[in-house]
């Protein structure tokens, strides 16, 4: 199983390498799907159903809204000119990355090893879950004893599309009614 | 936008109300099987996308659709926090979310309290969201050339 998944993650970061290049948006936009569908490839190895089902329409939709705004807008990137301090960038790209590397092989150690036994947490949250009678247990924290963070993310949904339609929308309803 | 071919059009009319039936039952089972609010939301509002994609956008339609499902959201997150309140009320103001409804037996349809009522705000919600912006993306443009 973890030779499957070192590989759709090698294709993930490829994909999202190229993504980063692409002269062409909305070839960037589609090899960007790369990295979500692998994602969900890599939920479904991983044993997480949930995630894989949420994860698959939500790519689906997010990648018609994406190439939905291309088509509305442009597909060639401007070209920036960064030649003059080009060195300077890659420098301080390489510094960056070498501390990060450092700081997460550093905070990661002490954490338990990849798939390791982590029921001390878990065993609690699946208790009180088998308490609320839902037999996906998934459903029964979310909604639940969770249920603040479901709170919390309906909100951040209604909020994004306030934002949206604040943004959008040019003509004012009032207007239309003259 | 304009619409597509007649062959695309049939078909979608004939696949949308089967992936639609798909979205009701992911959120329905959602305290059973795999899934919930936010997966059949999502499915939910594929139809709609689809239907929009197909079919071109015909501008009246769409702004009377925009104004219900933008109802459809903000009556959606009121009830879940209803629902919520309902919980603190009947629990005797101790727990937020309580669940104050009878729990069932264990795998049938209708268990595990207001679990189920709850999957279905939230997936009304999540629905409506996602329609909303596609419509905005596609309507608001159009409005601008006239």
């Amino acid at each position: 199983m973890e030779l499957y998944l070192i590989i759709i993650l090698v294709l993930m970061i490829l994909g999202s390498i190229y993504s980063l290049n692409a002269s062409d948006l909305l070839s960037a936009v589609i090899s960007y799907g790369i990295v979500g569908f692998g994602l969900v490839i890599a939920f479904l190895l991983l044993q997480a159903p949930d995630l894989a089902i949420v994860q698959v329409v939500v790519e689906v939709a997010t990648l018609i809204i994406m190439i939905a705004t291309i088509k509305n807008t442009q597909r060639n990137i401007p070209k920036m000119e960064l030649k003059p301090k080009i060195a300077v960038y890659y420098a301080i790209t390489l510094i960056m990355a070498l501390v990060f590397v450092l700081i997460f092989d550093r905070a990661t150690g002490c954490l338990n090893q990849f798939g390791a036994d982590t029921m001390r947490m878990a065993q609690p949250y699946i208790d009180g879950a088998a308490d609320t009678k839902s037999a996906n247990l998934v459903t029964g924290v979310v909604f639940d004893f969770r249920a603040y963070d479901t709170l919390g993310e309906a909100t951040v949904l209604f909020t994004a599309v306030i934002g949206v339609l604040t943004i959008l929308r040019i003509k004012g309803k009032k207007e239309e009614k003259k | 936008m304009k619409g597509m071919t007649i062959i695309v059009k049939k078909i979608s009319q004939i696949i949308c109300p089967v992936i639609f039936m798909f979205g009701l039952y992911i959120i329905v089972h959602g305290h059973l099987t795999p899934g919930g609010g936010f997966a059949g939301g999502v499915i939910m509002a594929g139809a709609f996308i689809l239907q929009i994609l197909a079919n071109g956008n015909i501008l009246p339609k769409l702004r009377k659709e925009e104004e219900g499902l933008e109802f459809l959201e903000s009556s959606a997150i009121l009830g879940f926090l209803i629902l919520a309140g309902l919980g603190l009320l009947l629990s005797g103001g101790v727990v937020f979310f309580a669940n104050f409804m009878e729990k069932g037996v264990l795998g049938n349809l209708i268990s595990a309290g207001f679990i189920p009522l709850e999957n279905i705000v939230v997936g009304a919600e999540v629905c409506a969201a996602i329609a909303t912006i596609f419509i905005a993306l596609v309507v608001y443009k159009d409005e601008v050339k006239k």
